[in-house]
């Protein structure tokens, strides 16, 4: 079809520090708001879901703090009860659940696809414009009398509790539609809109890490829906579908709930897989180990995910036998899971490693994420998890593979897709500084909550024993290391954007077609798709660091990297 | 309707001249265009094809692609509800055997024929298209949004008539009728019917003269001995929700045939003598009135429907089952749900039309009611699934 004619687009001044790119082809606030541009949308869909982060986070500083002592500390018992709730549903629903395919799928998507935009530039503004309005639906709940049920609006409380629910559950519902149509479009854009030559196992993993999160996306969000929409009928209408008094049974919404938010945690770290997947061979200068099983095992790990709800349910009544089975099952998931950590670490050995940002961030991904995918499987074991529902160990393990596993890898992308995105590099010594106060400050914080809760601490508790205060303290105190880690992150980040564009195409030395063109791309990203002759791993002998414009080139050609 | 569409043209073929270089076809391109290609021939000439697709055959793929996913999602979004219906009716079939009598079936079949014609004229409307038939598109599209609009206004009627009648969700469930006096329970089931007017009368019987005779009511029906202390008037009749409260009646007698006590006696003062009378049971007053033991087809449908037996309310006079306002409540909400999904589609639709008077469409460019009437055939193939699982219940 067409011939590379990207290559001749991508002269030899990669710097677009004064030609035209995306951010500058269109001035003014309606260019922005009405954007169809998918890397205007993504970015303001990083600088949404970012300030979502902040106010969550924030929320669990305060949270911490009044851990400090076992009483009061700083705030009453029915603020406590909201502020965490309110921190679980911003985090998981404005922030994790959106995050790295809203953000950084929607930048990166149809750049390594060779397109021009996605399938549905007007359905992806319309995705984030749900956001908007999912993120002031919570908001409104915040202001007024803020849900107190906890992120999982267990019936019957949520049902008669005081604290205004539905406007949490109607945020909620509203931003699972957000999450639907990005999934719909991505999944008809990755069929659609490949560019000749790229055949499903010439893909980067990113790419198949997106798509099998948009498979659960599209299948499993639905269910949240119906079921908020249920909880929210029944509290105004008392329609009796959760009620006993009238003839509902209230585990029945535990079911319809983790029958959704079970694969929505697949949602948050599958997408984190695929950043890592992306970030090690380039960093390692050496080809994935094991590319097709890695690619495939993102989906088994979807489909899989769809079998396991009830292990969130072993102690809600449900009968031995189906727990053993949500058991067995949920072990098979550590196999797909595990195979691709394996991957990981074995495309590194023997390449020459380069310890950027980036890649910083993939290895702290690698240990965090390896510690709360075991404590899973550990909490999986039923006669175990007996003990351990509803302890801070369960509070441990979800935050290790939350924060170690998609907040850490939605940062090692955020600093690899950062040139491309913004044409401005960070500061790479900052950056690295950041990088290892966040690691240190996310096992500071959570692992000694793993200790806490095997020793009897409950969830979601604002009074403790005594005998929990040193732990509790020594949390809160790397819960400070954290955000100072990311406060460090966002000032350098921001700084970085004062400068004038001086990224080259491909300061990394990727072989994904991202890196072919500009930073930033202009805004029709190609002219005509790029033919696409080898893998995206391939070859990265044939680039070679040009240190006049800090990034690599073609040995060959000079120019930058091609197709 | 064929499936397979016709070739969707890449050369120029449509009625329209090529536009001009500076038109901005691509009606949501918001890009410049300057020189980076979009004046390319195919562009050029096919003026609905957005920017980043190559070909029109690209497009209407991607397009298609996405609402079927669209629809896959609905069809989940509904799942749910299903799940949630199965669950109630494996849990209480009772409740649904009793109040399906009280939704009309005809109404409901009037419906599912009316959806499936404007699926047919949908149907028909994407032919029309493809073949640049315009005139026939538009009447086509105007059909079908009438039917859409005769669906909601026949569902308006049937709502309007439950909320007249009583037939809320929940709390407010309070029907005005008894179901063995609907005219659809006594079609089906005279003998019952009649039958459960009988108990229900001889309870009143048994009430009026309790109070006057100032005699006790005996806890068992049949008129036995008068010996008990105050059960009359007694609370639970007066507070039974069954609109026929009065004396306690024996359903569990009728049955058995066995000389127990009735369940639902209050505790009154002291223990009913009526229990030490064993042998003045409703089936032995009936044997006594000469009207026999009480037949299959008299009680099997009122024990099937929860109006008598373990399953009923209230046990001593003919009521309804515990928590009968399930139904309604999943039937509200389900028929609900759909009922907006029918709305949105007729803004779809009018949608349609108003490009459809465009003359917008036409061999190259059909997708868009192409999308809309799979969309519709969706809304209408879960009203299949609705009406027999709600009103077609035996």
């Amino acid at each position: 079809m067409a011939s590379p004619s990207t290559t001749a687009d991508v002269v030899a001044t990669p710097s677009s520090s004064d030609s035209d790119n995306y951010l500058t082809h269109d001035k003014g606030i309606a260019s922005w708001l009405l954007t169809l541009d998918h890397k205007r949308i993504g970015v303001m869909y990083l600088a949404s879901v970012l300030t979502a982060f902040a106010l969550g986070g924030t929320f669990a500083l305060i949270l911490r703090t009044e851990l400090l002592t076992p009483g009061k500390t700083i705030i009453e018992h029915d603020t406590y009860n909201q502020m965490f709730t309110m921190h679980g549903a911003i985090m998981v629903f404005l922030v994790i659940i959106p995050g790295i395919p809203a953000a950084l799928g929607n930048i990166a998507l149809p750049l390594q696809l060779g397109a021009k935009d996605v399938a549905f530039p007007k359905l992806n503004l319309a995705s984030y414009y749900l956001w908007v309005l999912g993120a002031v639906c919570m908001l409104t709940s915040l202001v007024t009398s803020a849900a107190d049920t906890g992120w999982t609006f267990y019936a019957p409380y949520s049902t008669t509790t005081q604290t205004n629910v539905i406007p949490a559950a109607m945020g909620a519902f509203i931003l699972g539609f957000s999450s639907i149509f990005t999934g719909l479009n991505f999944i008809v854009t990755i069929h659609k809109l490949r560019p000749p030559g790229m055949g499903w196992f010439r893909m980067p993993l990113f790419t198949w890490a997106l798509y099998s999160t948009a498979l659960i996306q599209v299948l499993a969000t639905p269910v949240i829906g119906i079921t908020l929409l249920m909880m929210m009928v029944e509290r105004t209408l008392h329609i009796g579908i959760f009620d006993p008094t009238l003839g509902g049974d209230p585990v029945l919404f535990q079911h319809f709930f983790w029958f959704y938010s079970h694969p929505a945690v697949y949602i948050m770290v599958v997408p984190g897989f695929g950043v890592i997947g992306d970030i090690i061979p380039v960093f390692s200068r050496k080809r994935i180990f094991g590319y097709k099983f890695i690619a495939v095992s993102s989906l088994a790990i979807a489909f899989l995910g769809f079998l396991v709800w009830g292990h969130h349910m072993f102690v809600a009544g449900q009968s031995l036998l189906a727990g053993s089975i949500f058991s067995a099952i949920t072990f098979l998931i550590a196999i797909p899971t595990a195979i691709k950590v394996f991957n990981w670490i074995t495309t590194m050995y023997k390449g020459r490693i380069h310890l950027d940002t980036p890649m910083l961030y993939a290895l702290a991904f690698l240990w965090v994420f390896t510690i709360g995918g075991l404590t899973g499987v550990f909490l999986a074991v039923m006669s175990v998890d007996v003990h351990l529902h509803d302890t801070y160990f369960v509070v441990a393990h979800f935050h290790y593979v939350m924060m170690g596993g998609a907040i850490t890898a939605l940062l090692g992308g955020i600093h690899y897709w950062w040139p491309k995105a913004f044409g401005r590099m960070y500061n790479e010594k900052l950056g690295r500084i950041g990088a290892v106060t966040v690691f240190v400050g996310l096992n500071v914080t959570f692992f000694p909550q793993f200790i806490l809760g095997s020793r009897g601490m409950p969830r979601r508790y604002y009074n403790y024993l005594p005998e929990f205060q040193p732990l509790h303290q020594l949390s809160t105190f790397g819960a400070y290391m954290l955000g100072v880690g990311f406060l460090m992150t966002a000032v350098y980040l921001i700084q970085s954007l004062r400068k004038k564009p001086d990224a080259p195409a491909n300061p990394w030395g990727s072989r994904t077609l991202e890196w072919t063109i500009s930073s930033p791309p202009p805004y029709y990203n190609f002219h005509t798709p790029p033919t696409v002759t080898r893998g995206p791993y391939d070859d990265y002998e044939d680039l070679v660091y040009d240190p006049k414009i800090k990034g690599y080139v073609e040995k060959k050609s000079g120019r930058a990297a091609s197709a | 309707m064929s499936d397979r569409a016709p070739e969707v043209a890449e050369t120029p073929k449509s009625s329209s001249a090529p536009p001009p270089a500076a038109d901005h076809g691509h009606a949501h391109d918001d890009h410049g265009h300057d020189d980076h290609g979009d004046h390319d021939p195919i562009h050029a000439a096919n003026p609905h094809l957005a920017h980043h697709f190559d070909t029109p055959q690209q497009q209407f793929d991607a397009g298609k692609l996405g609402i079927w996913l669209f629809l896959l999602t609905e069809v989940l979004f509904f799942a749910g509800l299903f799940c949630a219906y199965t669950v109630y009716r494996a849990m209480r079939p009772e409740v649904f055997v009793y109040a399906h009598y009280f939704l009309d079936t005809r109404l409901g079949a009037i419906n599912t024929c009316v959806l499936l014609v404007s699926s047919l004229t949908a149907a028909w409307a994407v032919r029309n298209a493809q073949l640049g038939q315009h005139a026939l598109l538009k009447l086509n599209i105007v059909i079908t949004i009438c039917c859409a609009f005769g669906f909601l206004g026949i569902k308006y009627v049937e709502y309007h008539h439950k909320f007249e009648d009583g037939l809320l969700p929940g709390p407010r469930f309070a029907p005005t009728e008894q179901v063995w006096e609907l005219p659809s329970f006594k079609a089906k089931h005279p003998e019952a019917a009649e039958y459960a007017e009988r108990l229900v009368k001889r309870a009143e019987k048994l009430e009026g003269s309790k109070q006057g005779a100032a005699v006790p009511a005996p806890a068992v029906l049949g008129g036995a001995a008068p010996t008990s202390s105050t059960v009359a008037g007694n609370p639970p009749a007066a507070a039974s929700a069954a609109a026929t409260g009065s004396a306690p009646l024996a359903p569990g007698a009728v049955v058995e045939a066995k000389p127990e006590l009735p369940h639902g006696t209050t505790t009154s003062a002291g223990t009913s003598p009526a229990e030490t009378a064993p042998e003045k049971t409703l089936l032995s007053e009936t044997t006594q009135n000469g009207e026999g033991r009480p037949t299959l087809e008299q009680v099997e449908p009122l024990i099937a429907a929860g109006v008598i037996g373990p399953k009923a309310e209230n046990r001593d006079v003919p009521s309804r089952p515990r928590n009968a306002h399930v139904f309604f409540s999943v039937y509200f909400f389900m028929t609900g749900l759909h009922g907006i999904h029918v709305a949105v589609g007729i803004g779809v639709w009018i949608w349609m039309l108003l490009k459809a008077m465009k003359n917008e469409f036409g061999p190259n460019y059909f997708g868009p009611i192409d999308y809309t009437a799979l969309y519709w055939h969706l809304v209408d193939l879960i009203w299949i699934y609705l009406f027999p699982l709600l009103y077609l219940i035996h």
